[in-house]
């Protein structure tokens, strides 16, 4: 069984008004340092054992659904669960 | 001619679209629900506004791969007219049915009202009956309307003039005002504005019943010509 944690992005190239609202209250709040503020979803995927190649599965569910690629960019980690 | 109303868990304009179809326009119109898997009985397919799946993950993303969607693909490659209103437009282009993708509105409202749309394109099937660059008043209602495509695509919209629609002024943040886009064949309409909510004087106005008159208008003379 792995656990998957798939973090899903705007593009660099697509504008996030959500992320520069949240920057601008920051900046608000006296956090100069704050350069930039993007937000994406995250979304953790437990998958059971399987012939399939995991990291072409979750590709596959990424690109088919989890992500949109016209304005979306995914990346995920992999880990090992081991029943207790 | 009989259309296809299709009803998602959370489509909340489907009465609406009913009522056009079946009250101001006089044709026939039948709900559809999603895992139907036959849609070979109608002439014209609605994919109606609202919120399929509670808008999970993205708008339109889950709905798309609902099992009446392969039908849907298989109505618009016979060239039967699809018209997909706010998030039935959200869900074509999740389905890869219209290029491009609906994002959050730039000033992150959901915004209600009636804006001036720009018809762009008067020779498609769903505008045949509105002159061309005529300015008509539609309701709007949406949260992602924020139209987005990449720069090959937008060229490619413009120079196959699949842009239909746009908003006098900017809206919500969509690339060049865009409100409404054609595909390539012409047979598949996406638009944020509700033209189901413009079809009579009593709800405020009449500046949508011209699409729904054009579809009926083409499929008419298609079948005369085929008698």
């Amino acid at each position: 069984m792995k656990k998957v944690k798939v973090y899903v992005t705007l593009r660099e190239s697509v504008l996030d008004p959500q992320g520069s609202a949240v920057m601008g209250s920051l900046h608000k709040m006296g956090y100069d340092e704050v350069q930039d503020v993007r937000i994406g979803k995250y979304l953790e995927l437990v998958i059971g054992d399987s012939e399939r190649d995991v990291d072409a599965l979750v590709d596959e569910l990424c690109n088919r659904m989890l992500a949109n690629t016209v304005i979306e960019d995914y990346r995920y980690e992999i880990e090992e669960v081991v029943s207790q | 001619m009989k259309f296809a109303v299709i009803v998602f868990p959370g489509s909340n304009c489907d009465l609406d679209m009913y009522h056009a179809i079946k009250d101001e326009l006089g044709e026939e119109a039948e709900y559809v629900w999603h895992d139907t898997h036959d849609l070979s009985g109608y002439d014209g397919i609605l994919l109606p506004g609202g919120f399929s799946y509670g808008d999970y993950l993205r708008a339109g993303a889950i709905a798309r791969f609902s099992g009446v969607m392969d039908e849907v693909r298989k109505a618009a490659e016979a060239g039967k007219p699809v018209l997909g209103v706010c998030n039935g437009f959200q869900i074509l282009t999740e389905a890869g049915l219209l290029p491009g993708m609906l994002m959050r509105n730039k000033n992150l409202k959901f915004t209600c009202g009636t804006v001036s749309l720009k018809v762009e394109n008067a020779q498609t099937l769903f505008t045949n009956q509105y002159k061309e660059g005529e300015e008509i008043r539609i309701p709007v209602a949406h949260g992602e309307g924020n139209y987005y495509c990449d720069d090959a695509t937008y060229q490619h919209l413009q120079d196959n003039n699949q842009i239909v629609f746009t908003y006098a002024e900017d809206f919500n943040g969509s690339r060049n005002n865009i409100a409404g886009i054609i595909n390539e064949r012409g047979n598949v309409l996406g638009m944020m504005p509700h033209p189901e909510r413009a079809v009579s004087d009593l709800i405020g106005g009449t500046d949508g019943l011209p699409l729904f008159r054009s579809i009926v208008k083409q499929w008419r003379e298609s079948h005369v010509s085929h008698a």
